[in-house]
């Protein structure tokens, strides 16, 4: 039973990772670019969420402002996605790749930074109070599970359902895979490719900010740093997956939850992050390109 | 080439002619002060400065010491030990310090007690209670018990008085303090014949600890003891809340301000702390009225710590009638006085011997929204 508790606990946490993770692998199969400002998009989407919240709790239900929170939540990371594409990476775009990896590390910086500075952000950890009909679990059994994993579950859920649907449906989707697979002859074959770069990187934000108002609902304080972790995580998970791969990082991000949590549960709490960084290692040494990563040869 | 370089050489000259003019002027007195005044500890570093800048406007506007202004530099290290070794090289070079009150948790002062020593900076912690903080020599003081002490306090106050027979810790197993404070209470706990039935750990600025909890809430333990800081130990509670674990959470000093901090999940709790500031002491009375006379705020223990370090630095630059660092050392362990946070004077390892208070939290009047009362005083 305590097994199927922290496997509970394990696919939360993991499906958490999973959204992030999907932002990496998806800037990363476009541009191939890591985009290490990721895991701060996660906390200006929690900075978002929190503030939207509060405004919005006073003339709405909870549901409704919850609901509120993670719409905004998404569309400014989205935003502010789209914005450091056009400006950091975009005129880098046919530079080095190592110039564009140091850029981002670059803006990862300034964001943390930079959001110390803003008042309304500030360097000082905020509790952020979870509305009453949040709060509580749902008992299964001698299973326990709260409702806020459960809204985490099904949000994640949702919203890969929704991406995978996008990607292989629609028109933009297809250029999405095309750009992907090849940029030059995608721009051959008419596919604007500044802006579907745009919309992957507002697609990957989005997914990241919903994922901040989710690690704020599940361990409720926000800060500037509350990023780094979880998105160094998530990068190992779509690593794992098979960097590009978009179901290649929903996969990694659930295992490297789960593998986190069963170790801190069974082995020791002291060994969950080697356990999550040996993983890291194990994979690039047995199979470089990921778990559903294509082995692409480099072109001479 | 040689124009630039001359240009280098003038702005060089420049900065060196000006930097004697930042540091002390000879009719003051220069103290440091290293807080987190940002970082997840902020309370504590803000209360803390403003309150040893208050013990040093009261003490100039009484006439100052030896004849002289103190000065108070103050320095942010955000809670990271790296910082306030920077910060004190900054304060000692730059400003010419002759004492320091800080830093404020024990990883921090725990990195600059061995440069105090050696530099002959008489270090006086308000707050590290840290077994190891006052080892690395006579220069070294504190303001506080140590661990050992309040470990002990806790443990004895989990047996004897909840009847708790079963424990189990959840610490950080990246913070000294943390860690002291678990090795002691669990000495102590089973010394008087307690189990204790788990201790799980996690690292500093983790917050998923569902892991650890659940397999805690399956030890079913009478108490679960949670030494850290205020704002780790809020989200440890609302998560073992959801756990279903429901007996009550122990802590230490570090839970000063947990009732601003958290919501209902820290009902029922205990914690021992430094002083109450609604004791019933007219020395304490006076502090709180005039603290918050001017940061319109109650002042936490951690500030009226701070209060009585600055004071202490202050009389004992006094008796000593210099500022000759071993002078000042000297004078500060004669140290015998009834400070705000209780009679304090110095046993061989410049450790205070003073009590500890024990308060709870209950359901407050306002929702979600604990209160503080007074439980007991434990005496060492």
């Amino acid at each position: 039973m305590v097994f199927l508790q922290q496997l509970v606990n394990g696919i939360s946490l993991g499906s958490v990772y999973s959204l992030i993770a999907i932002g990496y692998t998806m800037v990363y199969g476009i541009v191939k670019l890591i985009n290490f400002a990721h895991g701060d998009i996660l906390m200006i989407g929690a900075f978002c969420g929190y503030y939207a919240f509060l405004w919005a709790q006073g003339s709405a239900s909870p549901v409704l402002a919850v609901a509120f929170a993670f719409l905004l939540a998404m569309a400014i990371s989205a935003l502010v996605g789209v914005i450091i594409e056009k400006t950091c990476y975009k005129p880098l775009r046919n530079a080095p790749r190592i110039n564009a990896l140091i850029t981002a590390i670059g803006v990862s910086i300034v964001l943390e930074n930079g959001a110390r500075v803003i008042p309304f952000m500030g360097p000082n950890p905020r509790q952020v109070s979870i509305p009453e009909a949040f709060k509580g679990v749902f008992a299964l059994g001698g299973l326990t599970i709260s409702k806020v994993q459960v809204l985490t579950l099904a949000t994640s859920l949702v919203l890969m359902v929704v991406l995978t649907a996008f990607v292989q449906l629609t028109r933009t989707g297809k250029a999405m895979r095309a750009v992907s697979h090849d940029m030059d002859a995608a721009q051959l074959m008419g596919i604007s490719v500044n802006r579907i770069v745009s919309i992957t990187f507002a697609i990957g934000a989005a997914l990241g900010g919903a994922a901040g108002v989710l690690y704020a609902m599940n361990f409720p304080m926000i800060n500037p740093y509350m990023g780094i972790m979880p998105g160094l995580k998530a990068f190992i998970a779509a690593v794992f997956g098979g960097i590009g791969s978009i179901p290649g990082a929903m996969i990694g991000g659930l295992v490297m939850g789960v593998a986190e949590t069963l170790t801190k549960g069974f082995i020791s709490s002291k060994l969950a992050d080697a356990v999550a960084f040996g993983i890291l290692i194990v994979i690039l040494l047995v199979r470089p390109s990921g778990l559903l990563g294509k082995s692409a040869r480099e072109k001479v | 080439m040689f124009k630039k370089s001359a240009v280098l050489l003038v702005i060089l000259a420049f900065v060196v002619a000006l930097l004697p003019a930042c540091s002390a002027t000879s009719n003051t007195i220069a103290i440091g002060t290293i807080m987190p005044i940002s970082g997840p500890v902020s309370t504590y570093g803000i209360q803390s400065r403003d309150a040893s800048q208050m013990a040093i406007d009261e003490i100039n506007a009484a006439g100052g010491v030896l004849g002289k202004k103190l000065q108070l530099y103050v320095e942010d290290d955000e809670a990271t030990p790296e910082k306030t070794v920077n910060a004190f090289t900054k304060l000692v070079t730059q400003h010419k310090i002759v004492a320091l009150v800080g830093g404020l948790t024990s990883p921090c002062t725990l990195a600059i007690i061995a440069d105090a020593q050696k530099r002959k900076v008489v270090l006086v912690t308000p707050s590290s209670t840290n077994d190891t903080v006052t080892d690395a020599g006579n220069f070294i003081f504190r303001a506080c018990y140590n661990d050992s002490f309040q470990g002990q306090v806790m443990a004895k106050f989990a047996y004897q008085n909840l009847g708790a027979k079963t424990a189990a810790i959840i610490f950080d197993n990246t913070n000294d303090y943390s860690k002291g404070l678990k090795d002691s209470f669990t000495a102590a706990f089973t010394a008087l014949g307690g189990t204790l039935v788990d201790t799980e750990s996690y690292a500093k600025g983790d917050t998923d600890f569902n892991a650890q909890l659940t397999k805690i809430a399956s030890n079913k333990p009478d108490v679960l003891f949670v030494p850290d800081y205020y704002s780790t130990v809020s989200l440890v509670a609302k998560q073992a809340r959801t756990a279903g674990i429901t007996v009550p959470m122990l802590g230490a000093d570090g839970w000063d301000e947990i009732a601003n901090n958290a919501g209902d999940e820290v009902d029922g709790c205990y914690y021992s702390n430094h002083y109450s500031p609604d004791a019933n002491d007219q020395q304490v009375k006076d502090f709180v009225a005039a603290y918050k006379a001017k940061y319109n705020a109650e002042p936490n223990a951690l500030a009226a710590l701070a209060y009585d370090a600055t004071y202490m630095i202050a009389d004992a630059i006094k008796l000593a009638g210099s500022t000759d660092p071993d002078a000042i050392q000297a004078a500060m362990m004669k140290t015998n006085k009834k400070f705000v946070t209780g009679q304090i004077s110095f046993n061989e390892k410049r450790n205070p011997v003073k009590s500890a208070v024990i308060l709870e939290l209950v359901k407050g009047d306002v929702a979600n929204k604990p209160k503080v009362v007074y439980n007991t005083t434990v005496n060492p």
